[in-house]
């Protein structure tokens, strides 16, 4: 069903190159904004939406555009999917636009997205371009995810605390409190929280690529480049 | 030469292609969302102030009700700000203040204090704060029920050596580990009670041209 060149690319935007904890890459969201999960997931979605539309729309055109003022192109496509993104939040999920404010137009410097289009979508076809973006976009949604239950478990004793930001009032009874009574943890809430938080993650991969590597050293390719 | 004059020309007018098409979906979805901008932003805003106020205690517009409010030392306001007029039925009944508290832990806590027309509160909201999150943001209604004890209070009630956290021997509660920003809040609400008291019919006039 799934052909081996779009396993590939699925596995290698969810583990193997995760922007999140492997390249790095879009760190300013993803410190600034994994306070809590329901944040987490909004910003991931947005930055998911944003990097298919783009990469797909590069990916259609990458013939057109002249090579030496490819990025000023891509920056120019970028921007004005964000703005659209922005402007369509504002209109029909404001609490949200409110909650993450400025990290929304900040969807434009995100280096992920414009290092998917510069590095896969310029060359690649349409379908594998949306496919690579997409599933970049939700593993770093993941890392952010992981990252905002984390925070928010240990800063403030609950999951999905906010909920009725998107899904109106009605969702304000699905917080789960995972530690009643819980007193919070301060430095989890602020950003130092976040770096320790991603650090831990990023252990944690190192630490199972570690534990495979040991099992079965001729199956885990070395140095993979997207 | 040529060549490169010609390759030049090509490539700016490829740029500028493309910031053309850009500029035309930006401005499309501009044209189309921003009405429903507009239309969230009132309503939002107008749910906002009306939580100071009784619940069906109104019947007005209160943003079109709006009426400047001078810059004054009892409201914290260094510009001028807004007065939201509730009426029922074309009476007054209540006014929400914009009220700033100077001297929150980290800068101004901005709010919005609703007055009934017999001089007490109906309501506190918390606008714009800077506070710690997790220790002092519990004024905000988003993350605790503290702002819901000024309702019913009014400058006799509790007396004005009352009017404090319950630390400095006040009538009002506050949480371990942040107490600076309650007191912050108190004070203003007691400054804004002052002010509404010292200027009651001018914030009541129907006609907004008598506001000072």
């Amino acid at each position: 069903m799934i052909s081996p060149e779009a396993r590939e690319i699925i596995v290698n935007a969810l583990w193997r190159q995760n922007p999140g904890i492997v390249q790095l890459l879009g760190l300013c969201p993803l410190l600034a904004i994994s306070g809590t999960v329901v944040n987490s997931l909004s910003l991931g979605l947005a930055t998911t939406l944003v990097m298919a539309i783009a990469s797909g729309s590069v990916s259609v055109i990458r013939n057109f555009i002249p090579q030496p003022i490819r990025i000023p192109v891509f920056i120019l496509i970028i921007a004005a999917l964000v703005t659209v993104v922005q402007l369509l939040m504002h209109a029909y999920v404001q609490p949200l636009y409110l909650v993450l404010g400025v990290f929304i137009p900040l969807i434009t410097t995100n280096c992920i997205v414009l290092a998917r289009v510069e590095a896969f979508a310029s060359k690649q076809s349409t379908a594998h371009s949306i496919l690579d973006a997409t599933f970049m976009g939700l593993g770093l949604t993941a890392v952010l995810v992981a990252l905002g239950a984390l925070r928010e478990v240990f800063g403030k004793g609950t999951l999905f605390s906010g909920l009725d930001l998107v899904f109106g009032p009605a969702a304000q009874d699905w917080v789960i409190h995972v530690v009643p009574d819980y007193g919070g943890f301060l430095l989890a809430i602020l950003p130092p929280g976040a770096f320790l938080g991603l650090g831990l993650l990023i252990a944690l991969r190192n630490w199972i690529m570690d534990i495979q590597q040991q099992r079965a050293p001729r199956l885990v390719p070395a140095g993979e480049s997207p | 030469m040529k060549a490169l004059a010609r390759d030049i020309l090509s490539t700016s007018l490829t740029l500028l292609v493309f910031a053309v098409v850009a500029a035309g979906l930006l401005a499309g979805t501009h044209g189309l969302t921003r009405e429903t901008i507009e239309a969230t932003e009132r309503a939002a805003r107008q749910a906002f102030i009306s939580q100071t106020l009784p619940a069906g205690g109104f019947d007005n517009d209160l943003i079109a009700d709006a009426r400047p409010l001078p810059a004054d030392t009892l409201l914290g306001l260094k510009r001028p700000g807004q007065a939201y007029l509730a009426k029922k039925a074309g009476a007054p009944v209540a006014v929400v203040l914009e009220v700033i508290a100077p001297d929150g832990y980290s800068g101004e806590i901005r709010l919005l204090v609703g007055i009934l027309a017999d001089g007490s509160v109906s309501g506190v909201r918390v606008t714009e704060h800077r506070e710690t999150p997790g220790l002092g943001d519990y004024i905000d209604k988003a993350r605790g029920d503290w702002i819901d004890q000024f309702a019913g209070k009014s400058l006799a009630n509790p007396p004005a050596a009352a009017w404090r956290v319950r630390k400095d021997g006040g009538r009002f509660d506050y949480l371990a580990g942040a107490t600076i920003t309650p007191r912050a809040v108190v004070k203003a609400v007691r400054k804004a009670l002052e002010y509404f008291a010292a200027h009651r019919d001018t914030l009541f006039a129907t006609s907004p041209k008598e506001t000072p």
